[in-house]
């Protein structure tokens, strides 16, 4: 150590950085906006395990970005060309193999993250006010998800893709009048053909991902402005120090930074694990039928939607058909997604976490989320007993969490909530 | 925690339920291994041999398989290549897709994914179970693919096996023959055991040709598992690390 002139050269050089950041300061918010959103966001200290997955679904989000930019450079969205790209991704690409793992199990690692966001919401009350926006731009993030995800799985062009996206489009054709030319409209051909590939796949590279990005930042936004809810759901805001800072928060830098870090670590074991040892997950996250290309003479034996569609899928079948139409099912199904949107006004309770709630809500969030599971199992199989019974009466329940929530929510007793963050 | 374990319980109980059995021939376990070499290289020689002649696998590059089953070029040349072909070529078949309309009623299907898209087992349960059925027009019928316009290639060494039926009732009261299995016919020139090892090293060079990463994927997967173990503990530390200031 202390030869004094690399000592003066580092001092130099800290000094010219330093120089450089004050320089873009002037002309761009760069400091104020890593405090704002970073060094200086205090979330409540006592985040456990079902906080990582936000930080998680950004990652997850990012690395879909960036392998489905290596793929585009190899993919043809063309009916004609489009399998053979895929297979030559697989075998003929510098690891195009692995980047189209990461990509594919990177979608359903996307919902499972997500859907365990979504649960922590419910646990633990993050969705109430004052973060109703919040909760309201994440729903949105569910809904261009599940539309990118549906458009992306058309483009293997693999027979499950073609059956699948018949089947996903003829929902539109139930809607009365409009029906027939809707369907048309949204295929741009008579069937599901090269148009209805090209066009998935505009939509799928440029506008979702757009909408995605959009979306995920007014979601941070709209977090940075109220404040991170916590297990306890009470605001930290309301008990500040000397310094303005509330008592129970921390920096999210480098507090959190290293603890989502950490978790981060441990989704990725995981999902390495998925990628080299199983990456068609039993036929769940590539299903067999689609390494064989679209062919629209020969129908799979049995068509299901990807695992992370078939809880509505399962709610789409279970309502019948009357009075000559099945739009009901179709109904059905954008209320079950919609109703989501609402759940902030509709639960009543005077606590927010499920910490303090009484045993009602506890049970029905907990029916709720087996419940949910068995709607997927059900939309999985094929139409036939006992699952078209389970998925009947799962739909009651899924329907009935949401639509009784504001009388249970009040009739339950709840417990009062402490003024500070317990650990 | 409380709630965590009760969600870890639930998730734990859905693999065992997605893999519920669906009906049909019952499937023998093909017992196929990608990572046996020399398996491989009897595989592509039985492939080219007695398949190549109508189904292709037209994603698959000899030059690849050169590289994976570690053979020379000139290897490969020699015993696995029609004349004519280069080293770069996919292994298609000489058979004009047109032609085989005509003669077998649909052109056979390219065989490259056929292990990702049916499964091994079906692969080698399907390659088993022809048997005589003077109904078909190739005088064979197949258990797990009834009607299939396939003919037993294999009957030279495999032999002709004949059906066993069983009476049964359908829900409708109906009576009906059912396929309850198969038995030794005319002899072939390999014995049983002989030729099932013929059919999974087959099946195994198919399971290859489905997916050539598999092996450098699986070999590959251990590493980088353990990577990220070393590093998750790397992070654990520097959480724990951080951490210990706040109360």
């Amino acid at each position: 150590m202390a030869d004094p002139n690399a000592v003066t050269a580092t001092v130099r050089s800290a000094g010219r950085l330093a120089r450089l950041g004050a320089w873009i300061d002037e002309r761009f918010p760069m400091t104020s906006l890593w405090k704002e959103h970073v060094s200086e966001y205090y979330a409540p200290k006592n985040f456990n395990f079902w906080y990582y997955f936000g930080s998680i679904a950004l990652f997850v989000l990012a690395l879909q970005i960036v392998t489905g930019i290596f793929l585009t450079m190899s993919y043809k969205p063309s009916a004609t060309e489009a399998f053979g790209s895929v297979e030559y991704i697989m075998r003929d690409v510098e690891w195009g193999w692995l980047i189209r793992y990461m990509h594919s199990t990177g979608a359903s690692a996307f919902f499972i993250v997500v859907y365990l966001h979504m649960f922590r919401a419910l646990l633990y009350g993050s969705h109430r006010k004052p973060r109703e926006l919040l909760w309201i731009f994440g729903v949105l993030i569910y809904l261009a998800l599940m539309a990118e995800a549906f458009f992306g799985y058309l483009l293997p062009w693999g027979n499950m893709s073609y059956w699948g996206a018949q089947v996903i489009v003829s929902l539109f054709g139930t809607f009365p009048l409009i029906g027939d030319s809707l369907i048309e409209w949204i295929r741009g051909d008579y069937f599901i053909s090269d148009i209805t590939l090209n066009r998935f796949f505009a939509l799928h590279v440029v506008a979702l991902p757009l909408v995605l990005i959009f979306l995920v930042v007014a979601h941070i936004l709209a977090l940075h402005e109220v404040g991170s809810n916590n297990p306890d759901g009470i605001e930290i805001k309301k008990t500040k120090g000397p310094d303005g800072h509330p008592l129970d928060g921390i920096p999210f830098h480098p507090y959190y930074t290293v603890k989502d870090l950490f978790g981060l670590s441990v989704f990725l074991v995981l999902f390495a694990a998925v990628i080299f040892f199983a990456p068609e997950m039993g036929g769940l996250f590539l299903e067999p039928p689609n390494f064989e290309p679209a062919n629209a003479l020969l129908t799979p034996p049995h068509i299901a939607p990807v695992w992370y569609f078939t809880p509505y899928y399962a709610i789409l079948r279970a309502v019948p058909a009357f009075l000559n139409t099945q739009v009901w099912g179709v109904l059905a199904l954008f209320a079950a997604v919609l109703l989501l949107f609402f759940v902030p006004w509709l639960d009543k309770s005077a606590v927010k976490s499920i910490r303090y709630r009484g045993p009602i809500y506890k049970a029905a969030l907990m029916i709720f989320a087996a419940n949910f599971i068995m709607l997927g199992y059900c939309g999985l199989k094929p139409a036939v007993a006992p699952f078209t019974t389970m998925s009947v009466i799962g739909t009651i329940i899924y329907f009935a969490f949401f639509l009784a929530m504001p009388w249970y929510t009040r009739l339950d007793r709840t417990k009062p909530e402490p003024s500070r963050v317990t650990s | 925690m409380k709630v965590l374990r009760a969600f870890l319980v639930v998730l734990a109980a859905i693999p065992a339920a997605a893999s519920a059995s669906e009906e049909g021939y019952p499937l023998q376990e093909a017992n196929a291994d990608v990572s046996n070499l020399a398996s491989l290289q009897r595989g592509a020689r039985n492939f080219v041999n007695y398949c190549m002649g109508c189904h292709s696998a037209k994603y698959m590059r000899f030059s690849q398989l050169a590289t994976d089953l570690a053979l020379t070029e000139d290897d490969v040349q020699a015993n696995l290549m029609f004349v004519g072909s280069r080293i770069y070529d996919t292994m298609d078949t000489a058979m004009p897709a047109e032609k085989a309309r005509q003669w077998f009623g649909n052109a056979p299907p390219d065989l490259s994914l056929i292990v990702r898209s049916r499964g091994a087992d079906y692969v080698y349960t399907f390659l088993r179970s022809f048997y005589e059925d003077p109904a078909r027009p190739t005088g064979v019928n197949n258990a797990v693919l009834p009607g299939t316009a396939m003919p037993h290639v294999l009957a030279a060494l495999q032999g002709l096996q004949r059906p066993h039926f069983e009476e049964e009732v359908d829900a409708d009261g109906k009576k009906f023959q059912r396929l309850t299995g198969l038995e030794p016919g005319l002899p072939g020139e390999m014995p049983a055991a002989t030729y099932d090892s013929f059919v999974r090293d087959t099946v195994a060079f198919l399971e290859y040709v489905a997916e050539p990463a598999k092996a450098k994927r699986l070999s590959l997967g251990i590493w980088v598992i353990l990577f990220l173990l070393m590093f998750t503990a790397f992070c654990w530390f520097l959480y724990k690390e951080y951490w210990k200031d706040v109360k």
